[in-house]
């Protein structure tokens, strides 16, 4: 195996009294979409900007391409591209003249005209920055990012405010450039995002990280419960409902009965047992965890408390 | 990264003459001022062979005007480029932190050029005589001024909580300075304690090799001036490299 893009090690720092971050250790490797998940204040952006050569940890050692970001920052910009929180640039600069500047401060850069348009930004070219949408804004960050064609791309909190829409062709665009070869570091505290974005998340709490792995493992270990939520008339169809291998309860409220179980096939099983039996369903669902029941359940609070 | 330093100074003073509020009345407003009062004071008007005595310099007051507009300015735009994370979003690109803030001096140096030449322009045309001054010699006197005052400015923007503070506060530490800065009556009349706290004003030292170099007499006379303004200069950088902000 290669080794890690970036690898922390027993990152710690502090702001006063206040312990930001506590003793994380990461290892991000070559082409994937790495997730940095918590609610705000976890401190992910404190690790995310550590890495980035922005800020100076207190404790640990980094390395990011084989550089120590803060001793080797100058060469590590030219390698790696960032978008900030909630970040602006001047209200009445032009996008051609941001891409421009940026273009100016890289001996190599990629075509912009490609770029603009790959991010859907070529008939903004004139527009002042004031005047993007949201989207756009974030669109214009990520296209400065890239300016340099960086093997790197760190972006923190990318679709916060953005409508959904404006989101979904997001999420696009950052997978877009996994597919390039790229690796991404991200934060979020979206659940959905980390989910259908990232290859593998860490979950962060009060500066502590808490687990790390693939969203599917992570729902795995964690919260392996299924459910399935299906009405039936039939008034017995709990009962033949209950010899399901690996069912643990059934709950019947009236026509709908609730069934859990564990595992992948649980859900299969039920689905066979009820075309066996012919029972009749008016309705069927099943409820398979999230990343934000396993963010509850190691966290003991939701990620937006 | 000389390109990249130009393309930035060039993008700010795009950005900044965009500034409807920001620009054109900064840029207006000395001057008229200027002329306004300058007539009810009949500046410049020959009476008895003589032009009739101001009791202060009035191109002087003015040209302090334009310097401190330019600080002013530039601590404002400095507040709301840390609040937008604009200062951070620069810093993270190879652009060093020098070239980064030293492109904002300049734009605001080059305004206070312009400034001084639209107030010598009205000068001229509404008082003639008044205001044959050695005007590269002067013009580098408020340019070595605005820069010491710059200075104290980028200390002042370290201490400025939000944007929407900044104009107030900042505009209450620099203007006071005029009262004692020599202008309206010599530093000598004020209480000595008030003396020394003048004397460590950059606006006493712009003022007086202002003042010095509108009479007529060198540089040579200026110089401790001109050590003043650098002294401020040298303290107040210090101490920005300290206490300087990015965030």
């Amino acid at each position: 195996m290669p080794p890690p893009v970036i690898s922390v090690s027993h990152l710690g720092k502090s702001y006063g009294s206040t312990v930001a971050v506590d003793d994380v250790c990461l290892e991000i490797h070559k082409g994937e979409i790495f997730g940095l998940i918590g609610p705000n204040g976890a401190g992910k952006t404190t690790t995310m900007e550590c890495v980035e050569g922005l800020r100076k940890a207190d404790r640990g050692t980094i390395s990011v391409l084989g550089l120590d970001p803060r001793r080797d920052l100058a060469a590590l910009q030219h390698r790696i591209g960032v978008q900030h929180q909630e970040a602006q640039l001047q209200k009445r600069i032009k996008v051609w003249e941001a891409i421009d500047l940026w273009s100016s401060l890289y001996p190599r850069v990629v075509d912009t005209e490609v770029l603009l348009a790959r991010l859907g930004l070529e008939d903004k070219r004139n527009a002042k920055f004031m005047t993007l949408s949201g989207g756009q804004k974030q669109r214009l960050f990520i296209a400065l990012a890239m300016i340099h064609d960086p093997e790197v791309l760190f972006l923190d909190e990318l679709t916060t405010g953005l409508d959904p829409q404006a989101r979904h062709a997001i999420w696009g665009l950052v997978k877009e450039i996994r597919e390039r070869g790229k690796t991404v570091f991200l934060t979020t505290h979206l659940m959905e995002e980390a989910e259908r974005l990232c290859d593998r998340v860490a979950i962060i709490d009060h500066g502590r990280l808490v687990e790390v792995g693939t969203p599917a493992e992570l729902v795995e270990r964690h919260c392996p419960e299924r459910r399935v939520v299906f009405t039936s008339e039939g008034t017995d169809a709990a009962e033949r409902l209950a010899g399901v291998p690996a069912v643990r309860s059934v709950v019947s409220e009236g026509c709908t009965h609730t069934l859990r179980g564990e595992g992948d096939d649980f859900v299969t099983h039920v689905i066979n047992l009820i075309a066996r039996e012919g029972i009749q369903v008016k309705g069927f669902r099943t409820e398979v965890p999230t990343l934000e029941d396993v963010f509850l359940k190691l966290t003991g609070h939701g990620v937006r408390d | 990264m000389l390109n990249g330093f130009w393309k930035l100074t060039w993008v700010e003073a795009k950005v900044f003459m965009r500034e409807p509020m920001g620009f054109v009345i900064p840029l207006a407003m000395p001057v008229i001022l200027f002329v306004l009062l300058g007539r009810s004071l009949s500046f410049g008007e020959l009476e008895s062979g003589s032009a009739v005595e101001v009791p202060f310099n009035l191109p002087i007051l003015f040209a302090l005007i334009i310097a401190l507009q330019a600080v002013v300015s530039l601590v404002v735009i400095i507040s709301i480029y840390r609040e937008g994370g604009i200062l951070k979003r620069l810093r993270a690109t190879p652009l060093s932190p020098v070239t980064i803030l030293s492109a904002h001096v300049f734009v605001k140096l080059a305004f206070t050029v312009v400034s001084l030449g639209l107030l010598v322009l009205a000068g001229r045309q509404f008082f003639p005589g008044a205001m044959d001054v050695q005007l590269p010699s002067f013009t580098a006197a408020l340019l070595l001024s605005t820069l010491s005052i710059l200075s104290l400015g980028f200390v002042i923007a370290s201490l400025v909580p939000t944007s929407r503070f900044a104009r107030p506060i900042v505009a209450a530490f620099l203007y006071p300075m005029i009262a004692l800065s020599g202008l309206f009556f010599p530093i000598e009349q004020l209480p000595s304690p008030l003396q020394i706290v003048a004397w460590a004003l950059p606006t006493t030292h712009a003022v007086a090799l202002m003042q010095g170099i509108w009479d007529g007499s060198g540089w040579g006379a200026q110089w401790g001036s001109v050590v003043g303004l650098i002294l401020v200069f040298g303290v107040c950088v210090g101490i920005s490299t300290k206490v300087f902000r990015w965030e």
